[in-house]
């Protein structure tokens, strides 16, 4: 028997034919897939049938361009051997799976809360007595810091554990963003529903998760989008990259007090947010991405004023650019500052930027692509010191990239499809994984549905749930006051997380 | 330095010079029109995500609109987004656009109370919470304070604490996990406060609205101060809006 069932991004296959395997094989194929750095998992989860837990791993494979599919059957209330013990990159799904249905592990080195959702399995679980990680000695002491921040930004509670002015340890508590998303998407029936949805789990990655919600749904009811489709969301997935991106500079600058950079950088976001505006109404994306239409033919019009844009963003960009990164001033702030090396960086199962950042080549756009990434041949932009310039510098080298592309499709706008199919209803009793490589990482969107073709299960993984535990790594042994530029630097999300 | 002075003057002027009159570029969703003209209803009311389109008469309620613009795109005859941005207001009544009405959405000026212009006319500071917010309306009331939008220069800005603070701004549909510290941070912010919805999720709940992880009974205790539609709000809705609100009475 094959241990898994191996498929490619954004494929449908039968439920049947993911692979039932016994807990210990299943376990010991996990482990055994992740002994090689190009395989790494993009998702595991659990979902109830009757009165046992079915356990679905899906570990992606960057050489071979697949992913493996396999799943174990246990019951509810089960104490197993964790695959954490084993390779840290499952902690947070462990986490998650004991959080929302109660599963214990016996080895897994701490069950902490993930998010706190409504429907957890342990109600005594609260949001205000979270098991902080604490050590006792009369010379350090401990510094809370939210939920609420400082600034207009999402809430989240962090706990350092300080020396004086050096951090030894931080603890992110999250889950106040909860919204209990995953389960509206079971509960609201209609696809547009659905898609405001997809739109509201993250605002600053509208395109990134509409993308993977349109291209999971399109793909369960057997639909292939046009060229003008992939068009869209490609172009909007850049745009989307450009954009924050270039914000993230603008708040880099902020963080440490360089007003010009700043001041420049976050005006420089304004006309990529307009051009959006000018295209489909909404500064970020929302109401563009549409599963089996679009309502916002891209036109010859639109490609010009874009490459207008361009043109004037990119002198003000690189200009600015050029300064930032030759002043002393900056670079010793940003310098072997928040460092995650490559080897905590893999253990950990960072993925995006934070992985990229300390030497890990792993983006979906080339080794997964989707829409007209096949056709762009990402090269993903690498640096390998992990600490915070490596994480700007990244994001200046995506932003020129991007335009690059951009520039690419330009010269051959597609043109409006306008008689295209109907959407069919999804396939029943179906499983489909949709990878979508948004400005932060890789976005995970699973389905399931009955034999309707109903869905059954939802389950939507964020790059933030497996890089938040980076975040809290690079701060170690840097001051506290470096924590705000080690975070922006990172800008995971609390939304996407807490969903 | 020779750098700096560089870029300064290839920026040149960013600012928009009058954020009361100025025209959002392309096409934007804002305040719609909704005809006379005679359709299939209830079809329409169906498309709607959030239920915010009422029937008899036909209407959309700005608290529960989403703005995505699909009612506009199904029945082009019946419905039409303008770019006026203009959709903030302190009656919750005042976000319910009715079929044949196109009147501008302005604040109820009975219902402000007296000490807001009195105090806030010339400073407000603002705290800001998001409580399940997206982080979309986060990233747009960032943007009105940058060098585009520029609301510092009429004197309202966000501050790091409540206890600097005039009053809040909150986003998101208030999740149940946010409740209490939303409740601990409004219980710091100093008398006369004001309380400001932005985005539909605020407002109503938007698309989450009947989600099991929220809690909104803060809002059933205070009054709100003034509404600001949108999915997220566009920082021009959002500063017109406030610049109304604590508009010196004549």
């Amino acid at each position: 028997m094959t241990e898994d069932t191996s498929i490619k991004n954004n494929q449908t296959i039968a439920l049947g034919e993911i692979p039932v395997l016994d807990y210990a094989q299943f376990s010991a194929h996990n482990i055994s897939l992740l002994q090689q750095e190009y395989n790494h998992c993009v998702n595991y989860f659990a979902f109830p049938e009757g009165n046992k837990l079915k356990l679905i791993s899906c570990i992606a494979n960057d050489m071979e361009h697949t992913i493996a599919v396999f799943s174990t059957v246990v019951l509810s209330d089960s104490t197993l051997p964790s695959l954490t013990k084993h390779h840290l990159a499952f902690h947070s799904f462990e986490r998650e799976i004991h959080e929302n249905y109660g599963i214990n592990y016996s080895d897994h080195p701490w069950l902490k809360p993930l998010r706190f959702p409504f429907d957890r399995a342990d109600k005594n679980s609260r949001i205000d007595n979270y098991p902080f990680y604490s050590i006792d000695s009369e010379e350090l002491h401990e510094v809370g810091v939210g939920p609420i921040h400082a600034g207009i930004i999402e809430p989240g509670h962090f706990r350092f554990t300080c020396n004086g002015e050096q951090i030894l340890h931080l603890e992110i508590q999250l889950g106040y963003q909860h919204r209990g998303i995953e389960k509206l998407f079971l509960k609201k029936k209609k696809l547009l529903q659905r898609t405001t949805l997809a739109e509201n789990i993250a605002g600053d990655t509208v395109a990134g998760h509409t993308t993977a919600f349109v291209n999971l749904r399109e793909s369960l009811c057997g639909y292939r989008a046009e060229e003008d489709l992939q068009f869209v969301r490609t172009l909007a997935l850049e745009l989307e990259r450009i954009a924050i991106h270039t914000g993230d500079l603008s708040a880099i600058c902020t963080d440490i007090a360089y007003q010009l950079g700043s001041s420049v950088f976050g005006r420089l976001r304004t006309p990529v947010i307009n051009f959006l505006q000018l295209w489909c109404g909404n500064r970020l994306s929302k109401g563009l991405i549409r599963a089996g239409k679009n309502n916002f033919p891209f036109t010859k019009e639109n490609g010009e004023q874009l490459k207008n844009l361009f043109e004037e963003f990119e002198p003000d960009f690189n200009e600015m650019y050029r300064e930032f990164k030759t002043l002393p001033s900056v670079l010793s702030r940003l310098e072997k500052t928040g460092m995650v090396s490559n080897e905590q960086a893999l253990a950990t199962g960072t993925v995006g930027m934070s992985a990229r950042m300390s030497g890990i080549v792993r983006d979906i756009r080339s080794t997964h692509p989707h829409d007209l990434y096949p056709q762009l041949n990402h090269d993903p932009a690498i640096k390998n010191h992990g600490d915070v310039y490596s994480r700007t510098q990244i994001r200046r080298e995506e932003i020129l990239q991007s335009i690059g592309y951009i520039k690419e499709m330009l010269k051959n706008i597609p043109t409006e499809n306008k008689s295209r199919q109907e959407l069919k209803s999804p396939s029943p009793s179906s499983f489909s994984l949709s990878l979508v490589e948004g400005w932060r990482g890789e976005i995970c969107h699973c389905a399931i549905t009955d034999e309707k073709g109903e869905l059954l299960h939802y389950k939507i993984k964020d790059p933030s749930q497996h890089n938040w535990l980076a975040l809290a790594l690079a701060v170690r042994n840097n001051e506290i006051s470096d924590f705000p530029i080690c975070n922006k630097s990172f800008d995971l999300s609390y939304c996407g997380h807490d969903l | 330095m020779f750098g700096n002075f560089k870029i300064l003057i290839h920026q040149g002027k960013q600012y928009i010079p009058d954020v009361t009159k100025a025209e959002v570029p392309g096409i934007f969703r804002g305040r719609p029109q909704i005809s006379n003209e005679k359709t299939d209803t209830t079809a329409l009311a169906e498309i709607c995500p959030t239920e915010a389109i009422s029937l008899n008469p036909v209407s959309i309620d700005l608290g529960k609109c989403t703005f995505c613009g699909e009612c506009a795109i199904a029945f082009p005859d019946k419905i039409k987004f303008t770019k006026d941005y203009k959709l903030s207001t302190n009656d919750r009544e005042r976000l319910i656009v009715k079929e044949g009405d196109d009147k501008l959405i302005t604040l109820n000026r009975e219902i402000v109370r007296k000490e807001i212009s009195e105090y806030f006319s010339g400073s407000l500071k603002l705290r800001q919470v998001s409580a399940g917010g997206d982080n979309s309306c986060e990233l747009e009331l960032n943007a009105c304070g940058n060098v585009n939008f520029d609301m510092g220069r009429f004197g309202i800005e966000f501050v790091a604490s409540p206890r600097h603070a005039d009053g809040i701004v909150i986003t998101g549909p208030i999740t149940e996990n946010m409740a209490a510290p939303l409740q601990n941070c409004y219980d710091a912010i100093p008398e006369p406060k004001i309380i400001i919805l932005a985005g539909t999720d605020a407002i109503s709940g938007g698309i989450f609205i009947d989600s099991p992880a929220l809690n909104r009974s803060f809002l059933d205790n205070y009054k709100i101060d003034l509404y600001v539609p949108g999915n997220p709000v566009h920082p021009l809705t959002f500063i017109n809006g406030v610049l109304e609100l604590i508009k010196r009475r004549k």
